[in-house]
C-alpha cells in the first residue's frame, strides 16, 4: 500500500449545513476547499453580536482526527513540542505540527478523549495533516479522520447560558476541559463531544456533532435568544483580536514555533528532553531569542494595513504585515507580522507600506482585545 | 443631469462637462461595512477605467475606477470620517469624486438606469 492513495478533492465541497446557511441569507464562498459562509447580516454586526452575546459559528470545515493505538500519545510528540503524555483524559492542549526542520506544518489541538487523542486541524491544510500523520506515525497509531461529523463553535459571554439550556450540564466545564454530554429526549439521547474552547477570545464552546445531526442542533442553538449565527468575516476580525494566529498566514513552514509568538506551546519537560522534530533550532530560539517574531500592531489613522504590506523602520524593510484589518470592537485598525528582533519590543514605532504610502505603525501587546476565557481557579 | 453607470458598479452623474461619481447600492451591498475611503486629489488626472479611489470594508480592499477620462475637481471629504456613508446613502451622500470630463464621447459606452438594472439583475 502506499500513501499517495489519497487526493486533495478539486470539487468545492458542500458542508452538511450549506443549505440551512443559504436559507439564512448568507454570503457564500469558496475557504479551505468549501462552500463556506462568510457573513449573513453583516461581519461589523456579527462580530459585536458575539462579544456581548453568543455567535453560532460552522466550522465543520476543520479536520476531526482520532489517534489511537500504543502510545499513540508518545509518537505524536516526535511531531509536537506539547506534553501529550501527561494530558489527562478530558483536558487539551494547543499545539503545532512541525516539518522535519521545526517549520510550522499546521496548528492543532489536542484532546484527551476516552478513545484516544482527538485532534481538530485547520481545514484549509487538514489532507496534507493526514498524508504527514500517516507517513510519520508509526503503524500502531490508527487514525481516524471522522469526516461524518460536524463541528460548531459558540462563542461568546453568553454561549455558556445558552448551551446549557439546550445540552444540560455543560456549563460545568473550564477553558480547555472537554467531554461528553447528552442532548435531545432522554428516551434517545445524542452524545455530543464539547471542549470549553474557541477561536474569539471569549469564553465559548466548541461541539463535536454527528453530521446527521448538525441541522437539528444547530436549530436549537439559534432558537436561544442569545444566538446569532455568525460567518467567517467576524471569526476573522475576532481572533486577530484576539491576537491568534491563522496558519497559512500569520504561520507557515518556515516559522518555527518561536518565531511565531507560540513559546507557551513548547511544554516544560519538552523543552528539557527535546526529542521532536527540529529541537536543535526551536531550543537555541528559545535560548538566544529568534531572529524575527510574529507581533501586534497598533495602526495610526483609519486605513487598513493588511497582509503583505512591508514594514519599514526608517528605509529599511525589517518585516511584512500576515493579518490585518479593522478591528470592530477596537474601533481602528490592527495588524500583525513578522519584524526583526532588533524590532519587537512593545511600543517600537514602524511603518507599513500601503498603496506607496507610508502608515505608522507601533507594536502592541496582544490581545487586543482582553481574553474572557472561563479558566478553572479565576475569580468570576 | 443624466446618471450612467460601469459594469464595475460605479454611478456618473453627468452636467455638462462636469460629474459626480460614486459606487451603486448594489456594489456597497456587495462590500459590506466599509470603514476607509481614499478618494483622488484634486487635480490629478484619471482616464477611463483606471483607479481612481481606493474602498475598503471590513475584509478587504477595493479599487474604484474612472467611468471616464477627466481631472478630478473635489473628492468628498465626509468620506475620511464618515466611509460607512458609502453604505447609507452610496448613490448620494456617499460620492467619491467630482471631475471635468476630457472626453464626453467616452459617455456612450456606458449604460443608463435600465440597463444597469438588467445587468445587475443578471449577476
Amino acid at each position: 500500500m502506499s500513501d499517495d492513495e489519497e487526493f486533495e478533492p478539486v470539487e468545492t465541497l458542500e458542508l452538511p449545513l450549506g443549505a440551512w446557511h443559504r436559507a439564512k441569507g448568507a454570503r457564500i464562498v469558496e475557504f479551505a476547499g468549501y462552500h463556506m459562509p462568510i457573513q449573513y447580516e453583516g461581519i461589523m454586526a456579527e462580530h459585536l453580536w458575539t462579544r456581548e452575546n453568543a455567535g453560532l459559528f460552522d466550522v465543520s470545515h476543520m479536520g476531526q482526527l482520532m489517534l489511537s493505538g500504543e502510545d499513540a500519545a508518545g509518537s505524536l510528540e516526535k511531531l509536537v513540542p506539547g506534553d501529550i503524555s501527561a494530558l489527562k483524559e478530558g483536558r487539551m492542549r494547543y499545539s503545532l505540527l512541525l516539518a522535519e526542520d521545526g517549520g510550522i506544518l499546521d496548528d492543532m489541538m489536542i484532546t484527551a478523549a476516552p478513545m484516544g487523542l482527538y485532534v481538530v486541524v485547520n481545514g484549509a491544510v487538514k489532507w496534507d495533516d493526514i498524508g504527514y500523520l500517516r507517513e510519520h506515525l508509526p503503524d500502531e497509531v490508527t487514525i481516524n479522520h471522522m469526516d461524518d461529523r460536524a463541528l460548531l463553535a459558540l462563542q461568546g459571554p453568553k454561549a455558556a447560558e445558552a448551551l446549557a439550556r439546550v445540552v444540560p450540564g455543560v456549563d460545568a466545564l473550564f477553558f480547555m476541559e472537554s467531554g461528553t454530554f447528552f442532548w435531545g429526549p432522554k428516551t434517545d439521547p445524542e452524545p455530543l463531544w464539547i471542549s470549553r474552547s474557541g477561536y474569539t477570545g471569549e469564553d465559548g464552546f466548541e461541539i463535536s456533532v454527528p453530521a446527521a445531526h448538525v441541522m437539528r442542533l444547530t436549530e436549537e442553538l439559534c432558537a436561544q435568544p442569545e444566538v446569532k449565527p455568525i460567518g467567517l468575516g467576524a471569526r476573522d476580525s475576532l481572533r486577530l483580536e484576539a491576537g491568534l494566529p491563522l496558519y497559512g498566514h500569520d504561520m507557515n513552514p518556515d516559522i518555527d514555533p518561536v518565531e511565531g509568538n507560540a513559546s507557551f506551546a513548547i511544554s516544560k519537560r519538552r523543552r528539557e528532553e527535546g526529542g521532536f522534530n527540529g529541537a536543535d533550532r526551536i531550543l537555541k530560539a528559545l535560548k538566544d531569542g529568534p531572529q524575527r517574531k510574529l507581533v501586534g500592531f497598533a495602526v495610526e489613522g483609519k486605513m487598513p494595513v493588511r497582509e503583505g504590506a512591508a514594514v519599514f523602520s526608517g528605509e529599511r524593510q525589517v518585516g511584512v504585515i500576515t493579518s490585518g484589518g479593522f478591528a470592530p470592537s477596537v474601533g481602528s485598525p490592527i495588524a500583525m507580522g513578522y519584524v526583526e528582533r532588533e524590532h519587537i519590543a512593545t511600543g517600537t514605532a514602524l511603518e507599513a507600506e500601503v498603496r506607496g504610502k507610508r502608515v505608522s505603525l507601533t507594536v502592541a501587546a496582544m490581545p487586543f482585545i482582553p481574553h474572557r476565557y472561563h479558566r478553572r481557579g479565576a475569580s468570576k | 443631469m443624466t446618471r450612467y453607470y460601469t459594469e464595475d458598479h460605479e454611478w456618473i452623474e453627468v452636467d455638462g462637462d462636469s460629474a459626480t461619481v460614486g459606487i451603486t447600492d448594489y456594489a456597497q451591498s456587495q462590500l459590506g461595512d466599509i470603514v476607509f475611503a481614499e478618494v483622488p486629489a484634486v487635480g490629478a488626472t484619471l482616464k477611463k477605467g483606471g483607479d481612481a479611489a481606493v474602498v475598503e470594508s471590513v475584509k478587504a480592499a477595493s479599487d474604484v475606477y474612472a467611468p471616464v477620462s477627466g481631472t478630478v475637481t473635489e473628492g468628498n471629504a465626509a468620506l475620511e470620517d464618515d466611509p460607512a456613508l458609502v453604505n447609507s446613502d452610496p448613490e448620494g451622500e456617499g460620492w467619491f469624486f467630482k471631475l471635468t470630463l476630457s472626453d464626453t464621447d467616452e459617455l456612450g459606452s456606458l449604460m443608463d438606469a435600465e440597463a444597469y438594472k438588467a445587468f445587475v439583475d443578471g449577476l
